[in-house]
C-alpha cells in the first residue's frame, strides 16, 4: 500500500507505454519529472495545459481532448504542439500522470 | 396523453421510434420523431458508391415509410432542446412539448474544421465519402482517373464507423488491381492514430493487412491544413503530405442545435451516462448512437445494441424506477478487405477485440479478426438485414452483450494468405 505520493520515477508505478498505472497517484513533482524524461522543460505555459488536464480528469473521470483544450484556455493548437513535441494528446496526458488519452474509439 | 420525442430519424431513431411505439400504450403515449431530412440513408453502403459496387438508389429510402404508422413524424428543422421547460424549438418558431426526450441525431462531417479543406478542389480531386454526393462524386472521380497518389486522411478522432477508412483502402487496392493500375497508384492512409486502429489486437492485425496490400501508413498526423494550391495536406508538427487524389474523413461533430442548447461538449456530443444511457443533466433526456459522448464506437450496430437499454430504461422510468446500466459497449462490425473477403470484430468497452467465432462459439459461421468469404457475405446481406430487421427494431438472433465464449486471445496475428 503506497502511503505516500510518489515525487520521482523511481517511486512511480509505470506501464510498458510509460504512462503513469494510478492518475491518483500524481504529484507536480512528478509531473515535472516526467516531463524532463520526456525532453521536455516545463514553463507556466505548459502548466496552464497539464492543470487544465488534470482538473478535467478530477472532474470528469476523462483526460480532455485537444480540442477541448485550446476551446477552454488561451492556447492554441499551433502553441500545444511545440509545448509538447512528438503529439500533444499523448505527451501532455504522460506528464499529466493520466492514461492513454482514448477520444478515439 | 403523454409525449415521447424523439429528435432524428436516422438509424437510431428509426429503431427507437418502432420499438417504443410497440412496447407504449398507445392510449397513454403518443410517440413523435422530428428530423429535418425526408430520406433515409443507409450509410454503411456509402463505402460502396465510389467503386461502383453500390449505386445511390441502393442507399435510399423515405424515412416515412420505415417508420411505424403509429408515430407522427414532423420534417422540421431543430433549433434548440429548452430541457428546463421540457420543450423542443423546431423551426418558425414552433415548440414541440414533451414529457420524455430522446437524442437520436447522429453525427455528421464538417469539412468547414479543416483549414483549407473546402477551399480548391473540393470535390474535383478533394473528396469526402460519408455523404452520399461526397461518394458519387468520388465515382465519377475515379472512372475517369489515370493514377496517381492517393491520400486518405482522417482527420480527427472520434469518427463514425471507425473502420471504414481501412475499408476504403482495401477496397482501392482492389478495385485499381482489377483495372489493372495498381502500379500507378500510391496509396497512403494518415491517421492521427498511432496505428491503424484504436485497439491494440485489432490495429496489428489491420496493420499487418495494410501492408500486405502495399499501403503505406503515415501515423500520427494531425491535419493542420490542406493547400489546394500545392496539392499538400500539412500536420501540425511540419509534416507534409503531397497527394493527386485526397479523400478525407473530416472532424465528425454532433448536430449544431446541442450546442444551442448548451448539452453537449466541445464536439457537440451530449454528455451521457455510457451504461444507462440517460444524459447527465436532464433525467428525462435520453440519448442513443452517435449523438452521445459514450466512448463506444460510433456505428449503427451499436446503436442497435443500445436500443434494449434504452428501450428499458425509459419504461422503468415510467414505472417510477431508477435506470439499469446495462450497456456494455458492445460494438460489431464487418470490414470489407478486398478480393470478395471480410474480417469481423467484436468487442465492449472493457475487451478489445478478440479472434474466434461469431455469433456461436467454434460454429460462427463468422470468424473473428481473420479474413474469409463469409465475413464478406455476412457484411453484404446487411444492408437486408438493416432495412428489414434493425430498423423495424426486431430482434436479431444476438446478444446484445459482449460474450467471450468461443473467443481466443493468443494467436491474434491474421494468418497470412498462402501463396
Amino acid at each position: 500500500m503506497v502511503l505516500t505520493k510518489p515525487t520521482t520515477l523511481d517511486a512511480a508505478e509505470f506501464n510498458e507505454e510509460g504512462f503513469l498505472v494510478d492518475p491518483q497517484t500524481w504529484t507536480p513533482e512528478l509531473g515535472e519529472a516526467i516531463a524532463k524524461r520526456e525532453g521536455i522543460t516545463m514553463t507556466d505555459r505548459h502548466w496552464v495545459v497539464i492543470n487544465f488536464a488534470r482538473n478535467e480528469y478530477e472532474t470528469n473521470g476523462e483526460p480532455p481532448t485537444l480540442r477541448h483544450i485550446t476551446k477552454a484556455t488561451d492556447v492554441t493548437t499551433k502553441e500545444i504542439y511545440s509545448l509538447f513535441p512528438g503529439g500533444p494528446a499523448k505527451v501532455a496526458c504522460k506528464i499529466a500522470g493520466l492514461g492513454k488519452p482514448t477520444g478515439c474509439i | 396523453m403523454k409525449t415521447l420525442l424523439i429528435l432524428g430519424g436516422g438509424t437510431a431513431g428509426t429503431m427507437t421510434a418502432n420499438k417504443l411505439s410497440r412496447q407504449l400504450n398507445p392510449n397513454e403515449w403518443r410517440v413523435i420523431v422530428a428530423d429535418r431530412e425526408p430520406r433515409h440513408f443507409y450509410q454503411p453502403g456509402f463505402l460502396f458508391i465510389p467503386f461502383g459496387i453500390y449505386a445511390p438508389h441502393d442507399v435510399v429510402r423515405p424515412k416515412r415509410r420505415l417508420i411505424s404508422k403509429g408515430v407522427e413524424v414532423i420534417f422540421a428543422d431543430i433549433e434548440q432542446i429548452l430541457p428546463k421547460a421540457n420543450r423542443v424549438q423546431i423551426a418558425d418558431g414552433q415548440t414541440i412539448p414533451y414529457d420524455i426526450l430522446v437524442i437520436a441525431t447522429g453525427c455528421e462531417i464538417r469539412p468547414d474544421q479543416i483549414e483549407g479543406l473546402m477551399n480548391s478542389g473540393w470535390r474535383e480531386n478533394v473528396f469526402d465519402f460519408y455523404t452520399l454526393e461526397g461518394a458519387s462524386a468520388l465515382n465519377r472521380f475515379l472512372e475517369g482517373w489515370q493514377g496517381g497518389r492517393l491520400v486518405l486522411n482522417v482527420a480527427e478522432m472520434p469518427i463514425k464507423c471507425p473502420v471504414a477508412p481501412l475499408e476504403f483502402l482495401f477496397l482501392a487496392d482492389w478495385y485499381f488491381r482489377q483495372h489493372g493500375m495498381r502500379n500507378k497508384v500510391e496509396l497512403v492512409y494518415a491517421t492521427p492514430l498511432s496505428g491503424a486502429f484504436t485497439k491494440p489486437q485489432a490495429s496489428a492485425a489491420l496493420g499487418e493487412l495494410l501492408e500486405q496490400k502495399g499501403i503505406h501508413m503515415e501515423t500520427d498526423f494531425n491535419i493542420n491544413e490542406v493547400d489546394g494550391a500545392k496539392q499538400a495536406i500539412r500536420s501540425w508538427d511540419g509534416r507534409e503530405l503531397n497527394y493527386d487524389l485526397l479523400v478525407s474523413i473530416p472532424t465528425n461533430m454532433g448536430a449544431e442545435f446541442i450546442e444551442h442548447s448548451g448539452t453537449g461538449d466541445e464536439l457537440n456530443f451530449v454528455s451521457t451516462d455510457k451504461n444507462t444511457l440517460q444524459s447527465k443533466g436532464y433525467p428525462n433526456v435520453w440519448v442513443i448512437g452517435d449523438a452521445g459522448n459514450m466512448p463506444a464506437s460510433k456505428a449503427g450496430s451499436v446503436a442497435h445494441f443500445m436500443l434494449d437499454t434504452l428501450v428499458e430504461n425509459i419504461e422503468r422510468q415510467i414505472k417510477g424506477q431508477s435506470p439499469e446500466p446495462s450497456f456494455d459497449g458492445h460494438t460489431n462490425c464487418f470490414i470489407e478487405t478486398g478480393f470478395d473477403r471480410g474480417v469481423m470484430i467484436d468487442f465492449n468497452y472493457d475487451v478489445e477485440p478478440l479472434r474466434g467465432q461469431y455469433p456461436l462459439p467454434k460454429l460462427g459461421p463468422f470468424s473473428l479478426l481473420k479474413e474469409s468469404l463469409v465475413n464478406h457475405i455476412g457484411k453484404l446481406s446487411f444492408k437486408w438485414i438493416y432495412w428489414n430487421i434493425l430498423l423495424p427494431g426486431r430482434p436479431m438472433p444476438v446478444s446484445n452483450q459482449l460474450s467471450l465464449t468461443g473467443k481466443n486471445k493468443l494467436n491474434f496475428q491474421l494468418r497470412r494468405k498462402k501463396e
